[in-house]
């Protein structure tokens, strides 16, 4: 294993967050304050509580995967698109690093902003309502494997993009809907029985319910489900870079 | 003379892009540890994409390239952490400072900071007063030289520069070439690509000629020269000559502005000048001056190109 080699690009990844940190931690904060004034105070206090749950406290679990999701692909794929579009990448690829030290260093920096991520939510959300966290090892569990296994489809993503607004197509396009179809600000039992159907065709379903079963003891669906889909994701996104390291898709021709 | 291994093998290297596109044909290559080894050929030839494979970032189609008697598909890592690249595009990461983007590329190698090494590599190129700046803040000829600190950074023993000095002005050119002369000094290997004649001339210990994809001759410089050179008398003459005398027809002699051009190849043992000077006695032309030239490596790489 070169370690200098993973910590360099680890530490690269990092720096560009800790250069704009203001603005790193301004942005979450600022936004979820705003879901909470929204959806919280203006159209929650018109919701009766979900499952024993105020409308408040049942949405944090949705919003913080909602910024997990899309930050984790979006810095995944910024992260190794940015040299492929410079071609500075030639640097990574003459190097005596393996791919699996290459995905550590972008994969794990990516993960590790979407962690930091989601606490600030969940520390800024606390301050709005109240949140507990029935299973906090559950909690950790989920919320690791989600920024995992999504900056790990940024990476693909960054990968397979040929230019910016590739870049940025999956995380506008398929996971934000499909976060908000998901069950992030509703519980599926809202739901006319037909579009609970429907609703069950979307993966991201799982992972939000899993999460919030963490916080409150009860989801949409069975936790156990949520778990096996969760380790599904994890393991075709390893599936799919193995397969594009092997191949040098995109990365050599 | 010291005896010089084979640091890089290269045996029937074949790439085609796509599928489709041959860009090498059956490249049989080696490069002798501590040399200076000098690729010459026209846009298009294939050098930067045989130097692409070496480096590995572009895939074999079939050959083999063993580098230190060890093959580069079975030992990337080994391998790697000796080469150096500085390759033909400029690309840089804008917004990175000089020093970070050089401390960047040594830790991707593998290798511990090192910020004397550093500090001394960014002045031997001239580059220390310009560590704090980004790289887009810096001029063409200066990413260049960022690129051979880059290159540079983890140390290296082989070392490859496509175009290292295009777009570089001629006293840092000259420049250039005194570190990288010291540099070989030092035991670094370096192969080079350029479309500069003259920096072949002035650089390499051997010369490899490349086009369309095969290797067209690979031959030490002086030898080069000599093996393919003609050889050039021009005679000043006193007075105007008309037409070439009959008697000096088998000379091939061209005539312009009283000035007696002769060309003959230096290999062609056949030919002996004296015969000329005799000839020309007899004729009784006389001339007030002699000049010789050897034709320019240059002139041997377009005759050669052309011809393959
Ligand atoms: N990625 C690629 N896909 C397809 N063809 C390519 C690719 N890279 C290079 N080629 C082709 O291979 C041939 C050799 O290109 P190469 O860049 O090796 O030439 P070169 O000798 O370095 O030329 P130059 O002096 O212009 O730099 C060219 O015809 C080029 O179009
Ligand atoms: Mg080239």
């Amino acid at each position: 294993m070169n370690f200098q080699a993973i910590k360099t690009i680890y530490m690269f990844e990092m720096m560009r967050m800790f250069r704009t940190i203001g603005q790193s931690i301004a942005a979450p904060v600022i936004s979820t304050s705003l879901y909470f004034v929204v959806f919280g105070s203006a159209i929650g206090s018109s919701i009766k509580s979900i499952d024993g749950v105020s409308y408040g406290s049942f949405i944090v679990p949705g919003l913080i995967m909602l910024s997990v999701l899309t930050q984790s692909i979006s810095n995944a794929s910024f992260g190794i698109y940015f040299p492929r579009f410079t071609g500075t990448i030639y640097e990574q690829l003459s190097a005596p690093i393996s791919y699996l030290e290459i995905v550590i260093g972008y994969v794990g920096a990516a993960t590790s902003k979407s962690l930091i991520l989601g606490l600030l939510i969940l520390g800024t959300a606390n301050f709005f309502v109240d949140v507990s966290i029935q299973n906090i090892p559950l909690m950790t569990l989920f919320l690791l494997l989600t920024c995992i296994t999504f900056s790990l489809f940024g990476f693909i993503i960054g990968i397979w993009a040929e230019n910016f607004e590739q870049l940025q197509i999956i995380p506008l396009l398929v996971i934000t809907p499909l976060t908000f179809l998901g069950g992030s600000f509703y519980s599926l039992k809202m739901l006319p029985p037909i579009w609970q159907k429907i609703s069950f065709l979307n993966p991201l379903v799982y992972l939000i319910s899993g999460f919030r079963w963490s916080f409150y003891g009860s989801g949409d669906v069975n936790l156990g489900v949520s778990f096996i889909m969760a380790a599904l994701f994890l393991i075709v996104s390893l599936l799919i870079i193995r397969w594009i390291f092997k191949t040098g898709y995109k990365l050599k021709t | 003379m010291l005896i010089m291994i084979e640091i890089i093998e290269i045996s029937k290297l074949n790439k085609t892009y796509a599928g489709k596109f041959q860009a090498l044909t059956d490249v049989d290559l080696s490069i002798k540890s501590g040399e200076i080894f000098a690729l010459l050929g026209p846009n298009g030839a294939g050098k930067t994409t045989l130097i692409s494979m070496i480096c590995g970032l572009v895939r074999l189609t079939s050959g083999t390239i063993r580098v230190d008697g060890k093959n580069i598909e079975d030992q990337p890592r080994d391998i790697r952490q000796r080469i150096g690249l500085v390759p033909q595009e400029l690309t840089t990461n804008m917004f990175e400072t000089v020093w970070d983007t050089v401390q960047f590329t040594r830790g991707l190698f593998g290798f511990k900071k090192n910020n004397k090494f550093i500090e001394n590599l960014l002045k031997s190129l001239s580059l220390w007063d310009k560590r704090k700046n980004t790289m887009m803040t810096l001029s063409g000829g200066m990413k260049r030289r960022v690129m051979i600190a880059k290159a540079l950074a983890h140390e290296p023993d082989i070392l490859f520069l496509d175009e290292p000095t295009a777009g570089v002005d001629v006293s840092l050119r000259k420049d250039m070439w005194t570190q990288l002369h010291a540099l070989r000094k030092s035991g670094v290997t370096i192969i080079l690509t350029t479309h500069y004649i003259e920096e072949a001339e002035e650089m390499a210990d051997r010369i490899g000629v490349i086009n369309n994809g095969k290797i067209v001759i690979v031959e030490k410089k002086e030898k080069l020269i000599k093996k393919l050179g003609k050889k050039h008398i021009s005679f000043k003459l006193d007075n105007e000559l008309k037409k070439i005398p009959k008697r000096l027809a088998n000379f091939k002699l061209t005539i312009k502005d009283k000035v007696l051009h002769y060309e003959y190849d230096s290999k062609n043992t056949d030919i002996h000048i004296s015969n000329l000077f005799d000839a020309l006695k007899t004729e009784n032309i006389t001339y007030k001056d002699i000049t010789t030239k050897q034709s320019s490596l240059e002139e041997i790489f377009v005759e050669l190109v052309k011809n393959s």
